[in-house]
């Protein structure tokens, strides 16, 4: 074999040599578990913690509440929407209280006029016309707006 | 070698699951929804999105097709801060509300840019993000043709929905579509053919966007307009 050649195939093979010794170190323990990733991230990202508790958690305390909402038109809506989230609540209810919205604005969210909105979906109003600056809480009550 | 005998295995790593595994898609409503935000309002507590700069995992837009055939988009801090109407009543010929999100598409332009595999879809059919390996070069930001993705100035790497993954796993619902007041979202296993989201698709004359680029999103929309891109 002419040296030249044997020289380049020494350069070949030390060269492969020292990717196969990278890839052995830097390849992440479970990569290709399932696909071209690392497995692990999927654990990683399934550890995050839930913040929102859902209203199953809420009316195992607050069962009366959710008796009156369960009859209303707000039934379907979760306690979380208005009060934030309660995973702290839930761990500790007597350091961290939720979060009470007396603010009409809020509801406007939902029920201020516009005409994307369908009609046979959700009541609207026009605030200004309707209420005449009065807040929203005065005369319903959010937890059973309407019988 | 595997991508030399089959090189369309290897870009597509992730397919639906043969047998009983979960394939998880996503139905959104037009028809239902109000535009209250509540979507993108827990989806930003849930997951610790930073409130400004504006970065969304979803968001809501109008569309207002007014009388002389203009078309509005309005999107004020993604829905959080309240529509309002940019013209009156009488100059509108049309007006809706879009929620976008990711599409958690099965053919994902976005995991197939990523140059560490940090970018990937779960054998769930979810697309996902490693932040312990992404790098930040924002390739998949740029390849996702639905603008579903931003890099997180905090950690300088890509952040986009997760499909609320760790609540899933929990048996909690997503984020958003716990909160929606008006049952507008829902997800499901499209290998289920009972799951709720079968059935929606089923019933429903559902449209995915941008059908044209061949993502095979699992985005499905009901009512969603021809002027919605």
């Amino acid at each position: 074999m002419p040296v030249q050649i044997r020289r380049l195939l020494i350069a070949f093979a030390i060269f492969i040599g020292i990717m196969l010794v990278l890839k052995y170190y830097l390849t992440p323990e479970s990569w290709r578990e399932y696909g071209p990733y690392r497995g692990y991230a999927l654990t990683e990202i399934a550890g995050d913690e839930a913040k929102y508790v859902q209203m199953e958690t809420c009316s195992m305390c607050h069962d009366s509440i959710a008796e009156l909402k369960s009859q209303g038109v707000h039934e379907t809506i979760e306690c979380e929407i208005c009060h934030g989230p309660g995973y702290k609540h839930a761990d500790e209810p007597e350091h961290n209280r939720m979060e009470i919205i007396g603010d009409g604005l809020f509801c406007l969210r939902c029920h201020e006029k516009n005409m994307a909105r369908p009609e046979n979906i959700i009541k609207q109003i026009d605030a200004a016309e309707h209420s005449e600056g009065e807040e929203c809480t005065t005369c319903h009550n959010p937890h059973q707006p309407w019988l | 070698m595997v991508s030399l005998l089959n090189p369309y295995k290897f870009v597509f790593a992730t397919k639906k699951p043969e047998g009983n595994g979960k394939w998880y898609g996503v139905g959104i409503d037009i028809e239902k929804c109000i535009g209250c935000a509540s979507c993108a309002r827990s989806c930003k507590t849930e997951n610790d999105v930073l409130a400004e700069p504006f970065f969304f995992r979803n968001w809501i837009e109008q569309y207002t097709i007014t009388n002389d055939g203009q078309i509005k988009v309005s999107s004020p801090n993604g829905g959080i801060d309240g529509f309002t109407q940019p013209v009156p009543d009488d100059e509108i010929y049309k007006t809706f509300f879009v929620p976008k999100m990711c599409n958690h598409c099965a053919k994902s332009p976005c995991t197939q840019v990523c140059p560490v595999g940090a970018s990937f879809e779960s054998p769930e059919g979810i697309a996902l993000v490693d932040q312990n390996y992404c790098i930040g070069c924002g390739y998949c930001v740029q390849a996702c043709p639905y603008g579903c993705r931003y890099i997180d100035p905090r950690k300088g790497v890509v952040d986009k929905c997760t499909l609320c993954y760790h609540r899933l796993e929990k048996g909690l619902d997503p984020a958003c579509m716990m909160a929606c007041p008006t049952g507008a979202r829902l997800y499901g296993d499209l290998n289920d053919k009972e799951s709720a989201l079968s059935l929606f698709v089923k019933e429903n004359n559902c449209a995915v966007l941008k059908p044209q680029l061949n993502t095979e999103s699992k985005l499905f929309y009901n009512g969603l307009s021809q002027e919605v891109h």
